[in-house]
């Protein structure tokens, strides 16, 4: 077998690599502002200053999602691909981001989303949570795999149907139209607040999906293995399934849902770091916050007029790319 | 060295009792050799020590009940190897054998070089040094068994409970596989292995316990339990029985002719 770049390494290049894409995600957009420019009003600009508002008002929580979402849909990949043991396995199948789009659609169906903006990430966040607890209640709380996936499909069923029924209800076109456009995801015009809402809670769900790493090792071997190893499996699973829920909840409630990101991504990291669960946790994280910039600054630059969306993207590159990965990769994968 | 007892284990799924009443003491410094037909209730009887299925009964460590342990506890004292051999990605060979050392390693903390003493010397035994650099799920059934193996001796456990260990193994690495449990059985520690190998056990091990149906049938050394009428009577065949200066020598022959 080859052998892995040195983990150290792919961590620092990994780090530079979104560093970077971070700082063209600022310089990107339709208002033409300088590099000098746009630097200094995001650091020294006055807060009435135009520069200054477009800098820290819309691209920084632009950018700032961007690297958040996409580091949140990496790293549960990871995590839950590790715990189930299943190369197939993304954020998408425990239901989440079904349940969060519905809480989302509901918010928009309603109308109350025109009367306050933030109950659509609150009631998006509140519907994945609720479904995860579902997903526990369903799965009975056994520490295997396969009940909760079931228990994980047939949540996002229901969380389906009803965003169908909502569709299908809906008071006028219009608000059909944005239930449909706000499920295709995207990073446009989000503001500060979405980051400071979504941006916590986030953060709580890597912690506890970064503590996994040698959990994930031990299951490389079974589940049997595993607790004989000393791993405490009923743990793991509370902390992979409110980790994802809480982090990828929090996600969609302000991006929608963006598939493939999730999935692909521990595809893409798993020959350079050995196969290693462990370390695939920090090194999807990282470079799924690349892919998400690098797709969010595209949908900018291939059609500044017509609103392309991030989630349609994701989902255009990354199922031919996947198919080719399943392709290349099958031999060692099956 | 450990004190392994089980004190009227019983283990009941449905209305079928897969193990019925059992009792066992181990005192350690024994290669103690699991034998009985399939479904007899040997991995059952191995899961219950583990504590992955739940039973009647107690288990006990130096008088402890097995339970009370915690999963970290029993991790140091008992390694296992399950039967189903089973590597989700293509880790290599020594990052398995690593995985070992788990139980004694920090959180987030690096493995020591005595760790990696530990894991070469458990690879050197089940001769599989050569094959360090490769993916675990490229290997043969035979290899897989043995690196599955080394992981479990680099646990370094004073109780070490493998089921069918043997299986899939050539002849050569069969004889090294129950020397090397002879050898940690010297050293005080205690392995309990379940067999189809009647030779491997019936020569090898210093204790053979013969169940069937959920019940021991017989306990002891080799030259008391591995007798015609035992054979004849638990798995239904024939065998010819010999004896040399090392030990007993066994060769099933026919099944036994069925009575009416």
């Amino acid at each position: 077998m080859t052998v892995p770049m040195p983990y150290p390494a792919l961590i620092a290049i990994l780090s530079a690599l979104v560093i970077l894409l971070f700082g063209v995600s600022l310089l990107t957009g339709p208002a033409a502002i300088g590099f000098t420019d746009s630097l200094v009003a995001l650091v020294s600009g006055s807060s009435t200053d135009a520069v200054t508002l477009v800098m820290r008002e819309i691209r920084l929580p632009r950018a700032i999602l961007g690297v958040m979402v996409g580091a949140s849909l990496g790293l549960t990949g990871a995590a839950l691909q590790g715990y189930l043991r299943n190369p197939l396995a993304e954020p998408g199948l425990l239901g989440i981001s079904a349940s969060a789009s519905l809480g989302a659609v509901l918010a928009i169906y309603t109308g109350l989303v025109i009367v306050l903006p933030l109950s659509l990430p609150v009631l998006a966040l509140s519907a994945a949570i609720v479904a995860v607890l579902v997903v526990r209640l369903l799965a009975g709380g056994r520490s295997d795999a396969a009940s909760l996936i079931l228990a994980g499909v047939a949540v996002t069923s229901f969380a389906g149907a009803m965003t169908a029924l909502a569709l299908n209800l809906s008071p006028n076109p219009f608000a059909a139209l944005e239930i449909v456009y706000w499920m295709l995801g995207s990073l446009a015009d989000r503001s500060m607040s979405h980051v400071w809402l979504a941006g916590p809670f986030m953060l709580v769900g890597w912690g506890m999906i970064a503590i996994l790493g040698r959990s994930l090792d031990a299951l490389t071997l079974g589940e049997a293995t595993a607790k004989s190893l000393g791993i405490r499996l009923d743990r793991v699973q509370a902390l992979v399934v409110f980790g994802t829920a809480i982090s990828v909840g929090a996600a969609t409630s302000v991006s929608g849902a963006i598939g493939f990101v999730g999935l692909v991504v521990p595809h893409l990291m798993r020959p350079l770091v050995g196969s290693r669960p462990s370390r695939l946790l920090l090194t999807s994280a990282l470079s799924g916050a690349a892919l998400l910039l690098t797709a969010d600054i595209a949908v900018r630059l291939i059609a500044p007029d017509s609103d392309l969306k991030l989630g349609v993207l994701t989902a255009l590159v990354g199922a031919p790319f996947f198919l080719w990965l399943i392709i290349k990769t099958r031999r060692t994968l099956l | 060295m450990s004190r392994l007892s089980l004190d009227n284990v019983t283990v009941t799924l449905g209305d079928r009792k897969v193990l019925d009443r059992v009792s066992l003491n181990m005192e350690g410094g024994e290669f103690v050799g699991l034998l009985g037909p399939n479904g007899a209730g040997k991995s059952t009887l191995l899961r219950t020590i583990t504590q992955e299925i739940p039973y009647e009964g107690r288990i006990t460590l130096d008088g402890k009940p097995l339970a009370d342990l915690g999963a970290e506890g029993r991790a140091r004292s008992l390694a296992y190897l399950p039967q189903i051999r089973d590597i989700a990605w293509p880790v290599s060979v020594t990052e398995i054998v690593a995985l070992g050392r788990l139980p004694h390693c920090r959180p987030f903390a690096k493995m020591t070089m005595a760790d990696g003493a530990i894991v070469a010397d458990a690879m050197e035994r089940m001769d599989i040094t050569a094959l360090a650099h490769r993916r675990a799920t490229e290997l043969s059934g035979g290899e897989m068994a043995r690196v599955l193996m080394a992981r479990v001796l680099a646990q370094e456990t004073p109780i070490i409970i493998a089921d069918e260990p043997a299986a899939g193994l050539d002849p050569a690495h069969q004889i090294a596989l129950v020397e090397t449990f002879a050898a940690i059985a010297k050293s005080g520690r205690t392995v309990i292995a379940s067999l189809h190998e009647l030779p491997l056990a019936a020569r090898w091990c210093q204790r053979i316990i013969l169940i069937s149906q959920g019940k021991i049938v017989a306990d002891g050394p080799a030259s008391k339990v591995v007798t015609t009428e035992n054979l004849s009577c638990v798995y239904g065949v024939e065998a010819m029985l010999m004896e040399d200066a090392q030990g007993l020598i066994v060769a099933p022959i026919r099944l036994t002719p069925r009575t009416s």
